[in-house]
């Protein structure tokens, strides 16, 4: 693979990954499951 | 008139974000993105593509997504109750939408069988030395472009199969039948696609598959096309604009944060999207260096990627039928999530106009949906008539009328502020004038240009050159039918016991008034 191919893969990967961790932490912070909701999904 | 409480009940209910936030990403990981996404971004500008996709998932894909959930987060109805609760005459866009979903259900279906059948074809590569002479000769056997009665038993069994399963998760409702097969199928589908792209990568000759994908063209991104297919992606990719997003936000909690979950929906598409570029072009580098070509004779994508370049690559492959039943069968799972999806939306929509119990909406819209199928692409044509069909139906259905209803609520209405304000009461992330003008401009005219464009190459040129009469009775001719049938549906008058007025505590005061 050229350099240009490798950091592309790399700069996409961290940014729709890490953009995709970002947002479920974000989203965990904002607001956590209750335990109703949890004792719901089982 | 319903109170709030008993209509969670009637409709049924997400039993959490968590579960909305897996039927979503179900919904929105289909089969365009293992065997579309791979390569439109190679075919534009390889690497360099990445940031015209991402511009387009920001300032479009999101914002858009987000208008879906606010209005069905809000309106808490199908998509023609919550047009309707919207404002009175915005019910035909619901359904609009509605007929957009009932003709892709039926079409659909029949790829999922036809993965399904390869599923167990990959186990002893049934194909044999010619993948594409066994698609369209024994499997398919697909005469000349017309329209046959002709049945091919071999695709009715798997198609009959997929229907029944469909049949019975709808019946479960949202809590039992949809909700539990995100749940259990969305994690399934990311430990087999994952699985099966460690296999690819770790082939001889990946690296010049990734190669060929990732490898920049930053000329390209002078070219409109490149945009345009961005845009087109991100939009067809995301589930947006065709109802189930607004079925599937009416399904969850009020006090649910809906911008933070449209953030994790988005970027999981997107995520898998990149995964599955990933998977299929080390599996296609495989491919080239085994023939000794070059990876653009083997790229392709759609029907040809899946059902001809994937079981060649399997016959030659160490392992080939593990990769084949990883494969086809990721195919299945993400198929069968976003078709549960689509049918949902015909499903929730004649629920509420009726006021039917939700086995009886499924059965009444389910049975009609699975014999249409059946007769229409168990025959030796179905083939032809599901290309035009979902060539038409995405161009001239889905994107028309996500431009009309973005105009519509954005400038006709001026919904936005009462939406932003709604989704701002339990979301993270803010919404502001940054959004009324990504929906109210930037979205809508990037993807009029994609329409307008799609429509000037199909008036220029036949849609792979099929006879006329097959693309004008059954592309243009679906096209039309389904603006027809929001028109007639609307007609229709709602029962006495569903309310047309908004259920919402924060509604503005343009719901209050118009609402009945």
């Amino acid at each position: 693979m050229s350099a240009d191919a490798v950091i592309l893969m790399l700069v996409a990967m961290t940014i729709l990954w890490g953009g995709l961790v970002v947002a479920v932490v974000r989203l965990r912070r904002h607001g956590l499951p209750d335990g109703d909701e949890l004792h719901r999904d089982l | 008139m319903t109170t709030t409480g008993d209509e969670t009940q009637r409709r049924g209910a997400f039993t959490s974000r968590k579960v909305f936030i897996l039927a979503a990403i179900g919904s929105a990981v289909g089969l365009g993105n293992i065997w579309r996404f791979p390569y439109v971004a190679y075919e534009n500008g390889g690497g360099a593509f990445l940031i015209p996709y991402l511009i387009a998932l920001l300032t479009a894909g999101l914002p858009f997504l987000l208008l879906d959930y606010a209005i069905g987060h809000r309106h808490r109805g199908s998509a023609p109750l919550s047009f309707a609760r919207l404002h009175r005459r915005t019910e035909m866009l619901g359904w609009w939408q509605v007929g957009i979903c009932f003709l892709i259900a039926i079409y659909y279906a029949a790829v999922i069988a036809w993965a399904l059948r390869y599923t167990i074809f990959s186990v002893d590569q049934s194909w044999g030395e010619d993948p594409e002479g066994f698609l369209f000769g024994d499997f398919l056997q697909a005469g000349d472009p017309g329209v046959s009665t002709e049945v091919v038993l071999g695709v009715l069994v798997p198609l009959l199969l997929v229907w029944v399963a469909v049949l019975v998760i709808m019946s479960l409702g949202v809590e039992k039948g949809v909700g539990r097969l995100s749940l259990y199928l969305i994690p399934v589908l990311v430990i087999a696609f994952g699985a099966l792209v460690l296999r690819a990568v770790t082939l001889d000759g990946a690296a010049l598959g990734l190669d060929a994908l990732f490898s920049p063209h930053w000329a390209s991104l002078t070219e409109p096309s490149v945009w345009a297919a961005a845009f087109g992606q991100i939009f067809f990719s995301l589930s947006i604009g065709f109802g189930i997003m607004i079925t599937y936000a009416s399904y969850v909690d009020r006090r649910s944060d809906m911008t933070g979950s449209g953030l994790v929906v988005g970027f999981a598409n997107s995520g898998f999207e990149l995964l599955a570029g990933i998977g299929v072009f080390a599996a296609l580098g495989f491919m080239a260096q085994a023939q000794g070509v070059a990876v653009d004779e083997v790229a392709t994508q759609g029907l040809g990627l899946a059902f001809v370049v994937f079981p060649a690559l399997i016959s030659e492959a160490p392992a080939g039928a593990l990769i084949g039943v990883l494969f086809f069968g990721s195919l299945v799972i993400a198929g069968l999530t976003s078709l549960v999806s689509v049918i949902e939306v015909v499903i929730s929509a004649v629920r509420d106009k009726f006021e039917l119990s939700r086995l009886t909406a499924s059965l009444a819209v389910g049975g009609p949906a699975a014999i249409i199928s059946l007769v229409l692409f168990s025959t030796t044509s179905g083939v032809y008539v599901l290309d035009i069909v979902d060539h038409f139906i995405n161009q001239y259905g889905i994107l028309l009328v996500a431009v009309v209803s973005m105009l519509v609520v954005a400038w006709a209405l001026r919904a936005l502020p009462g939406l932003a304000a709604h989704l701002n009461r339990f979301g993270s992330l803010r919404l502001d004038r940054t959004w009324f003008a990504l929906i109210g401009l930037l979205a809508p005219l990037a993807l009029a240009y994609v329409l307008v464009d799609a429509f000037v190459t199909d008036l220029q040129t036949p849609y792979e050159g099929y006879p006329s009469w097959m693309l004008n009775v059954l592309g243009w001719g679906s096209a039309v039918a389904v603006i027809a049938f929001g028109a007639l549906a609307t007609l229709v008058p709602w029962r006495q016991e569903t309310s047309l007025t908004v259920a919402d505590d924060d509604a503005d005061p343009l719901t209050k008034e118009t609402g009945r």
